[in-house]
């Protein structure tokens, strides 16, 4: 019965082209246009985009604000912030602060960071008498351009975050160098409390802040 | 006179039963066999141009992912670091090793390090990274124990039924945007009592119609 063979054999041959077609499966996922960072072969440094000239500025986003964006007021550095203080400001520089800065600066700001327990240059602490009269701009502009053996970060933190995680240093400053009389009187009951592993700071609280200084110059 | 032998009504039931068998086992195939690791990729070590250990830097060093992927939050792609966050610490740290010449190579001669991409979704998949990292899925619920691996894999399928079930029922992997970057994760209530809580804080109504990712 010649019929029914041949019947079979179109059915093989769709069964067997459909198993085979898994094969080819690669021709839709990757569809001919490039992805974020996606090599090429068009341009010789292999980037599938252009940079932009040097100095380029998008349309609507020149940096016109000095005070925003160098940290400084008139060529001095400013010694207030661009934004308004809010607890927000300060929750987001902490978060930001312990993502970007404790790696070397440590969670405390004395210099102690895990990068640092492994070699690399000690950063000076921020509990000294220097950094804490220095004007919150310096912060920003450290940031912005790097300092020393610290690159800087203007690529990796946005220029609010900047000023969120200096707003975050003055009261990093202000907590190592408070006293008792500093904390309002209803929130004292809460000093006594024991701390929770929030706190990330808990080794460094039996230490005496005056020895840290010393170490950290 | 008698063409066929006896045996030929057994030949005749067994080949009934082969056929079922075989058609079922070919169709089997056809449904497990995009589930396969050397399809899929779930779990393969692929070669990078350095063997970068998450392990090393998140366990041992303690970075938090958003170090050096900035824009997990932000955009539809995590990003991968340019070589200038690596010199940020090497350029001081393991300055004399050979393992890292790649790195400081590609820095010196402005080219790119030519990392091989582990997670990659089909093009035909619409995919938003910072949406699900602002509903409360943490890295881990993807990503697996980065912390725990020396280099890099893919942990899920991140097949089509992967992303359903949990476009289906969210609650049983979401968890507050303050725990999203923690590797081992435990919820301090039952899952589903958080998942629902979150499930409401966050808005989170994730569709399963076919153009939500397929657009």
């Amino acid at each position: 019965m010649p019929g029914k063979l041949h019947r079979l054999g179109v059915l093989s041959a769709v069964v067997a082209s459909s198993v085979l077609a898994g094969a080819c499966r690669q021709d839709m996922h990757d569809n001919p246009r490039y992805e974020p960072l996606e090599a090429s072969t068009f341009f010789t440094d292999g980037h599938a985009y252009r940079v932009p000239v040097a100095h380029t500025v998008a349309r609507g986003s020149i940096r016109t604000d000095e005070h925003l964006y160098t940290g400084k007021i008139g060529g001095q550095l400013a010694d207030a912030l661009p934004v308004a203080a809010t607890p927000e400001l300060l929750a987001r520089g902490h978060e930001r602060f312990n993502v970007f800065c404790s790696p070397c600066h440590g969670r405390t700001g004395r210099g102690d960071g895990m990068v640092v327990r492994r070699g690399f240059r000690r950063p000076p602490t921020f509990h000294s008498d220097r950094l804490r009269s220095a004007p919150v701009g310096y912060f920003f502009d450290v940031m912005t351009n790097g300092f020393g053996a610290m690159q800087d970060y203007s690529a990796q933190v946005p220029v609010p975050d900047r000023w969120a995680i200096a707003a975050y240093l003055r009261a990093l400053q202000i907590s190592q160098h408070a006293t008792v009389a500093d904390v309002p009187a209803e929130k004292r009951a809460s000093l006594d409390a024991p701390a929770t592993a929030e706190d990330g700071a808990g080794e460094h609280a039996e230490h005496g802040a005056a020895g840290h200084e010393k170490q950290g110059h | 006179m008698q063409i066929f032998n006896r045996s030929a009504n057994f030949i005749a039931k067994a080949s009934i039963v082969g056929l079922v068998l075989v058609v079922g086992s070919l169709l089997g195939l056809l449904t497990t066999a995009n589930r396969w690791s050397w399809v899929n990729n779930q779990r393969v070590v692929r070669e990078q141009p350095i063997q970068f250990s998450h392990q090393h830097h998140v366990q041992t060093i303690g970075l938090d992912c958003r170090y050096c992927h900035t824009s997990a939050e932000t955009s539809t792609f995590a990003g991968i670091p340019p070589t200038k966050t690596c010199m940020n610490c090497h350029s001081q740290i393991w300055i004399t090793s050979p393992y890292l010449e790649p790195v400081r190579s590609s820095f010196r001669d402005n080219r790119s390090l030519r990392w091989v991409r582990v997670h990659d979704l089909p093009d035909f998949a619409y995919f938003n990274h910072s949406v699900h990292v602002k509903k409360g899925v943490g890295c881990e619920t993807c990503h697996g124990r980065v912390d725990k691996m020396p280099l890099m894999l893919q942990e899920n399928s991140l097949q089509m039924e992967w992303c359903l079930d949990c476009h289906r029922n969210p609650a049983q992997y979401l968890r507050p945007r303050s725990e999203i970057y923690t590797m081992g994760y435990r919820p301090a209530e039952s899952q589903a009592v958080v998942g629902a809580r979150l499930m409401k804080e966050y808005h989170v109504n994730p569709r399963t119609s076919c153009s939500t990712c397929h657009r």
